[in-house]
């Protein structure tokens, strides 16, 4: 790739002598090869797993990332449930855990709508409209934001009080994490969404 | 004749929000530096949407133009 050639160093030389020998790479925090610092974090707390809500979750995150921001997914409660495997049909240890997953499936394929449901008539409809009018699915938005590096953290507690378990949950999703790690992004500045 | 050397095309034509910014962030990524795309997009939100994106990431709306319902944008990489 010619593109690391391309990157402007302003690297102190101090600082690369010593990263030299602790074996670091110098061009650690670096640029993206797209030319900027994609050093402004953006967080969307995904808490709820309603179909409007995560579809909107995923639209501002693909277009955070899209737009250069360090993009990440804080997934809780049933916002977690979104990104089980779609195929994955009980979850859970205990009869109340697969007792929730019966009651409300997990997986971005099967949101239902907060109001208007109707037995699935509402998210069937919006699909229908969806598709005709060229808009994006949750799944497909899902695909694009991973593609474009966007983060995604599963709350620890969640998984424990749901049952879930790392194979449970989508291909790509990063290692859980605990509200800290979310507060430390808002101290350092991340701009935040709670959906 | 156009001076500028296209280097990739995005068709987000039919395409609606957000998909004709996140196919052209795909697309320009990769590219070297200076690098020139041409974006067409039928969504009327794109006419502001791309002069936004482009202030958000540093790179440069060079054209914009719009022949019936298609919108023309032709931005230089970063």
């Amino acid at each position: 790739m010619t593109l690391i050639a391309e990157r402007p160093t302003t690297i102190d030389p101090i600082a690369a002598a010593i990263a030299d020998i602790e074996g670091v790479p110098e061009t650690a925090p670096a640029l993206e090869p797209d030319g900027h610092v994609r050093n402004r974090d953006f967080v969307v707390i995904c808490y709820s797993g309603d179909l409007e809500k995560t579809w909107a979750s995923l639209i501002l995150a693909t277009t955070a990332a899209a737009s250069g921001l360090n993009t990440k997914m804080f997934l809780t409660f049933w916002g977690l449930q979104t990104f089980v495997k779609d195929e994955k049909r009980v979850t859970g240890e205990t009869w109340m855990q697969k007792m929730l997953a019966v009651m409300q499936r997990p997986g971005i394929s099967h949101r239902k709508l907060s109001k208007m449901n109707f037995m699935g008539m509402g998210p069937w409809m919006m699909g229908t409209l969806a598709h005709k009018y060229n808009v994006a699915s949750p799944k497909e938005l899902l695909e694009a934001a991973l593609a474009m590096g966007v983060e995604l953290m599963p709350c620890q507690m969640t998984m424990d009080m749901f049952g879930l378990k790392r194979e449970d949950m989508i291909e790509g999703m990063g290692e859980p994490v605990g509200a800290a790690t979310v507060i430390d992004l808002l101290n350092n500045g991340a701009a935040s969404l709670f959906i | 004749m156009n001076v500028l050397e296209i280097a990739a095309q995005v068709d987000a034509r039919g395409l609606s929000c957000p998909m004709p910014i996140v196919r052209t962030a795909q697309t320009i990524r990769p590219l070297a530096p200076g690098a020139i795309v041409e974006v067409l997009a039928t969504d009327p939100g794109s006419l502001k949407d791309f002069s936004a994106w482009c202030r958000s990431t540093g790179n440069e709306l060079l054209e914009q133009t719009t022949d019936g319902p298609v919108h023309r944008f032709v931005i230089r990489r970063k």
